[in-house]
């Protein structure tokens, strides 16, 4: 059996003196859309972040392709691992196309500036991600949904495999909550990318991911494909969240409907 | 127009390829001849007056009988120390404040240029001043200056431009504090030489002041333009940069060397010439419109302020008596901030 492109073995996790996560194994099921769900605070986006590179593993390595992901290149990590961060700065009066033309950044180099391929990839990041009769616009100048689909086209433009998204979905609204998780569904499904996603609410989780992550206080709690892992029993262990779960009319996928008087309990909350 | 860079007009041949942006090549261009052009007036004026015409014809190794001595041995070490001098420190200012990504971020707001001070001060007090030891204590101190503000910014977390800025205002102000106490100990022709060495001034610098600078900035300007790619990636913030392979840790560490390397030997040569740092790259953002930090465009900028700065302060064209440079960039510097907060503001960006 080969062993998934990308993985965790006995990471220790660990702003300063803070342990958030003191031994995880994970590992990323090659093509599928995976996400990473628990309370505030249980270390899903620290996780993330070590998976990103972002956060060098105290102890233990995160692991792409077999290789240790910190001792590799920059440039050629950015070529096979891609990831939407929660919070970055469009630099003042940037284009969405000149945002977008930045994700080509590592195919680049000194006398090859700016290639066909480079040109071709930024057309069809922008036409996946509907963002191409925006192309001339000020990034400034957007909604918060356009934004992060302006955003998710330059991860796009990097052309990686594999795609990491933090918590791509918060600060939007429904509607367009919903159109940036069909994108990611369509991403995985169509182009056959794997994808790896931190997402706060279950519903969403069950319904578009393939693979789930439940995390709590740091640790795995459970994991699986979403009709295994969102049970009601399962929902108050790591939510503390009496509820049902039953199907979804529209997808037959798990949806979580909290009981009536159900307060927060969160089993994690001092650690948030 | 179809799809592009978004930032510029690829140049292809084969596999090779090159992104120029057409508004920044006019502005730079546009910077040097300005540079040039204030160079070339202020080489004419003075007690002995030359046309632009005659000046150029000097230089090319013709013009009036004499002229070559007045041109090329009394004013033409001076004013190349002014375009050398302006242009390392707004290549500097432009490296900090891409780094901090905070317009405030120059060197001489957050300390360096102070430590700079303080460390020619010390000479001048202490060891008694010196041709060599000067410059050298400038650098040395800018230098401290440089790695205790940096080490001080490093502890606790928090918004690292915004932090460093503070750090460097508080630095500022103990090394300020300390460079009066050192003046309140100097003899009178020391306070003498140290204020105007304290204030940026151009007057009576030579080759010996020029060439240092010019050895900088051929070393490091030329790699730092060629860094502004990671530059503008850094700027969207550390995860999205290293999102995208650039080795955040090793770009910072290579750029900060370079910034306080450009900022502390252009102290060296003419003192803390104020807010040239700090407005130098802030105008040629302005002016180029670019999305990326023009270093190159910023230095052209700032070797055309400072040279003019200095022939508009030396006396000879405003009427007074001559001001050393520093006196007119700090009140053109001071005026431009106060308008580009006063800008912000409306624009509700603060």
């Amino acid at each position: 059996m080969t062993q998934p492109r990308l993985r965790a073995e006995h990471a220790e996790l660990r702003y300063d003196d803070r342990v958030i996560a003191a031994d995880l194994d994970v590992a990323i099921p090659d093509g599928g859309f995976t996400a990473v769900i628990g309370p505030n605070g249980c270390g899903k986006s620290t996780l993330l972040r070590a998976l990103a590179r972002l956060l060098k593993p105290q102890r233990g390595q995160v692991l792409l392709d077999g290789r240790a992901i910190h001792a590799r290149p920059a440039k050629e990590v950015a070529r096979t691992l891609g990831l939407l961060p929660q919070s970055s700065t469009a630099p003042a009066g940037i284009t969405v196309a000149g945002l977008v033309a930045r994700g080509r950044f590592p195919h680049q180099g000194l006398f090859r500036q700016w290639s066909e391929e480079d040109e071709r990839v930024v057309a069809e990041s922008l036409a996946a991600t509907r963002t191409a009769d925006l192309a001339d616009r000020p990034v400034d100048e957007l909604s918060g949904g356009q934004r992060q689909r302006v955003w998710l086209a330059m991860a796009l433009a990097q052309r990686t495999p594999l795609l990491l998204l933090d918590e791509p979905t918060t600060y939007l609204d429904i509607a367009h909550q919903i159109d940036v998780l069909e994108l990611c569904a369509e991403l995985h499904g169509a182009q056959g990318r794997t994808l790896v996603a931190v997402l706060h609410d279950l519903n969403h989780a069950a319904r578009y991911a393939t693979h789930l992550i439940a995390m709590r206080e740091g640790a795995v709690v459970a994991e699986g494909a979403p009709a295994e892992v969102v049970t009601e029993q399962l929902v108050e262990e790591v939510f503390g969240l009496p509820c049902r779960v039953i199907d979804d009319p529209e997808t037959g996928t798990p949806l979580v409907v909290p009981r009536r008087g159900a307060g927060q309990r969160s089993p994690c909350g001092s650690a948030a | 127009m179809s799809i592009t860079s978004g930032t510029g007009k690829p140049l292809r041949a084969g596999r090779f390829s090159l992104l120029v942006r057409p508004r920044t090549v006019v502005v730079c261009t546009a910077l040097l001849l300005a540079a040039a052009a204030v160079g070339v007036v202020a080489l004419g004026t003075g007690e002995y007056r030359l046309t632009p015409g005659q000046v150029l014809a000097t230089l090319a190794g013709g013009g009036p009988p004499g002229a070559s001595f007045v041109v090329t041995e009394l004013r033409l070490p001076r004013i190349a120390t002014g375009l050398l001098v302006g242009a390392a420190f707004a290549a500097s200012g432009g490296i900090f404040q891409s780094l901090a990504r905070n317009p405030l971020a120059s060197p001489d707001i957050i300390g360096f240029t102070a430590g700079s001070a303080g460390g020619a001060l010390l000479v001048i007090v202490v060891l008694g001043g010196g041709a060599v030891g000067v410059p050298l204590g400038a650098v040395l101190g800018g230098v401290v200056a440089a790695l205790l503000v940096h080490g001080l910014a490093r502890r606790g977390v928090g918004g690292a431009g915004g932090r460093l800025v503070l750090t460097g205002i508080g630095v500022t102000a103990v090394l300020g504090a300390l460079n009066s106490y050192l003046l309140t100990r100097a003899s009178f022709a020391e306070a003498q030489q140290a204020l105007l060495w304290l204030t940026g001034s151009l007057d009576g610098r030579g080759w010996s002041n020029a060439l240092p600078v010019a050895a900088v900035l051929v070393a490091v300007l030329p790699a730092v333009v060629l860094t502004s790619r990671r530059m503008a990636l850094a700027e969207m913030g550390e995860d999205a940069a290293v999102a995208l392979g650039v080795n955040t840790a090793r770009t910072r560490l290579w750029l900060s060397a370079a910034g306080v390397l450009l900022a502390a030997v252009a102290t060296s040569a003419a003192g803390p010439i104020p807010f040239v740092a700090l407005a130098a790259p802030q105008l040629a953002r302005r002016l180029t419109r670019s999305p990326e930090p023009g270093i190159g465009t910023a230095a052209a900028m700032g070797a055309a302020l400072t040279a003019g700065a200095d022939w508009l302060a030396d006396g000879r064209v405003l009427p007074g008596t001559p001001l050393p440079v520093g006196v007119l960039t700090a009140a053109l510097g001071g005026g431009y901030l106060l308008w580009l907060l006063v800008r912000e503001r409306r624009a509700g960006r603060t």
